[in-house]
């Protein structure tokens, strides 16, 4: 039943510009951005069985690469630097899995978040972009007629790569690939009996979920028109770990209800007018005491709601 | 750079990592006993600081039964902490807990910000800790840095002995090497979880205490120390105490040292020096295999 509810989210989602306001369409496009920094990291944890806690290293990278990448003057051109942030990310990526997928378990989670930190400090603590300041974006990039400062634009293009994002993902985890990944999350020292070279496969899936990740953080930066190295700190990690727990992992729909979830918590929790003045001050409060309610009542995340309980 | 700053520096460096170590014995410990991937570990050693910061009025010059009694404060509060929200966890999925613990840091962080504010505080070096010791000539070098290094020790010393020659360290060494063995063997695994995160936590805010008149209280402190302390555990070996130690003091010198030579990349070279040993020995310097 839930099968095809993608097509119609799609087209309600291009819709939705006509009945929003800024703020709220600026909050969607948050949405969207995220969902495919989280359905990024969904295809290590959910597909692949590999827990990362420095995936925000490619996010930040992405967002990075496409502020450095755009002119001093003028527009740039909006495809040089999408495939510049994905193809930074995807090569750090590259790196790092070629290291990290020599450990497993907990030691990947912590080798991952080694590397992320490395990326961090390197950003933060040297002058090669910005430091601890980070960048501003000088004018948004263009492609055509397509031209990225129009917030309804934009609107669009960030809600294409969320579905183009999901499609890929859908398209993979339905291929040989993906089948392939799966017998590796369920049982590795089998898939490598059965002739599959396993570590090939992670690194690829590392390798695609960093560029993946690149994408959102390129959206990130042109939405924002700014970045700073916080874009990359393992808060930033855990943050969109969270995002994909608390959706439901070994789901899509997961990872995107994750990022809806966490987004609309942030804005409802932080907003004086829903909440009252003090509470609006502690945001991080009323949704930290949110996540371990939704973590003690839902062990399968959100999605658990919309399932019926195995047998 | 001449000897007596060679050696200061040496000092500084095995003070950090001795502190350090405090805090990822419990890390190590709840990791390779519990499974859990504790993230609000930091948070334990910012409470351990806070605590000293709110409690030293009452105890005036009496710094070791500050250290005591907060410790002590520290474990119950730990317990607590484990009955109420990691007890129902253990049979599910790991990443439940993993969010677990990254809720309680938001809810940790703003709880102090309720409390204290977001001031900077100090804690007072009690008086008969306060002065200096001269080093060579021209050099002097903080008494309580040395009372630190050497508390840490005794902690140490007071570890390994509960570690390795007790009933109770027995059943933790066993829980390290092979938690479902202990569980079938009939060990009430649930009190030895309770008893090893309350443990974790005392150590942690002891180290906080410790290190409170030294860096000064602040918000954020937690955060930066748990990732150097999750490199510390991960270059010893989960669940080694003597790896902790030994990955603690090389931590230690290769960041005091990283500042002194290379400032501007001092932050990187922590995780390089992980990233080596890892590609070295993927399972961490002491991992015991069975």
């Amino acid at each position: 039943m839930f099968r095809w509810w993608p097509l119609p989210a799609v087209v309600l989602l291009a819709a939705l510009p006509a009945l929003l306001t800024p703020y709220t369409s600026d909050l969607v496009v948050q949405v969207f951005v995220l969902a495919v920094f989280a359905l990024s990291l969904e295809l290590l944890v959910g597909m692949t069985g590999l827990v990362s806690l420095g995936h925000a290293a490619f996010y930040g990278i992405g967002a990075y690469v496409a502020m450095l990448a755009s002119p001093a003057a003028g527009a740039g051109n909006l495809l040089t630097l999408l495939g510049a942030s994905v193809g930074a990310a995807a090569l750090y990526a590259l790196f790092v899995g070629a290291f990290s997928l020599r450990t497993r378990g907990v030691y990947f989670i912590m080798v991952t978040l080694a590397f992320s930190q490395m990326a961090y400090f390197v950003f933060h603590d040297t002058g090669l972009a910005g430091g601890s300041d980070g960048l501003f974006l000088g004018k948004a990039p263009t492609l055509g007629p397509l031209d990225t400062a129009d917030r309804r634009q934009f609107y669009f293009l960030a809600l294409a790569a969320l579905a183009g994002t999901y499609a890929l993902l859908t398209l993979l985890r339905r291929s040989r690939f993906g089948h392939a990944l799966a017998g590796i999350r369920v049982n590795e020292q089998r898939m490598r009996a059965a002739g599959f070279a396993t570590t090939l496969y992670k690194l690829a899936a590392f390798v695609i979920a960093g560029a993946l990740a690149g994408l959102a953080g390129c959206l990130l930066a042109l939405k924002d028109g700014a970045v700073n190295p916080e874009l990359l700190s393992w808060h930033e990690s855990g943050a969109v770990l969270l995002m994909i727990i608390l959706g439901g992992v070994g789901h899509l729909r997961g990872a995107v209800i994750g990022a809806l979830a966490f987004v609309l918590l942030k804005e409802l929790y932080s907003t004086p007018a829903v909440v009252g003045e003090f509470l609006a001050g502690h945001w991080p409060l009323t949704l930290g005491l949110t996540i371990i309610a939704f973590v003690a009542m839902l062990p399968r995340g959100l999605i658990g709601l919309f399932e019926r309980r195995p047998r | 750079m001449d000897l007596a700053t060679f050696l200061i520096q040496c000092l500084n460096a095995v003070q950090y990592g001795l502190l350090l170590f405090l805090i990822a014995s419990g890390l190590t410990l709840i990791f390779g006993i519990m499974g859990v991937i504790n993230l609000a570990h930091g948070s334990f050693y910012m409470l351990g600081a806070y605590l000293a910061f709110s409690i030293a009025p009452w105890f005036g010059t009496n710094f070791i039964a500050l250290l005591v009694v907060g410790t002590l404060l520290a474990a119950v509060f730990g317990a607590l902490l484990e009955w109420a929200f990691f007890s129902f966890l253990y049979e599910r999925d790991h990443l439940q807990q993993v969010l677990m613990t990254y809720a309680l840091i938001l809810v940790f962080e703003e709880t102090r910000s309720l409390l204290v504010g977001n001031d900077v505080h100090g804690v007072q070096v009690p008086p008969w800790l306060a002065g200096t010791l001269p080093l060579g000539t021209l050099m002097t070098y903080p008494v309580y840095r040395l009372f630190a290094s050497l508390a840490c020790v005794v902690v140490g010393v007071a570890l390994h002995w509960l570690v390795n020659r007790t009933r109770l360290g027995m059943m933790i060494r066993a829980g390290a090497s092979n938690r479902e063995m202990v569980r079938a063997l009939g060990i009430d695994i649930r009190r030895l979880y309770r008893i090893v995160f309350a443990g974790g936590v005392a150590l942690a805010a002891l180290a906080g205490m410790i290190a409170a008149p030294m860096t000064s209280v602040y918000p954020g402190m937690g955060g930066q120390v748990l990732i150097v302390c999750f490199v510390v555990v991960v270059i010893g070996g989960i669940g080694s105490i003597g790896g902790a130690l030994v990955a603690s003091l090389l931590v230690g010198v290769v960041d005091t040292f990283g500042k002194v030579f290379f400032a501007e990349y001092s932050g990187v070279g922590v995780y390089l020096l992980m990233a080596i040993v890892l590609v070295w020995r993927p399972e961490g310097l002491m991992r015991r295999r069975f």
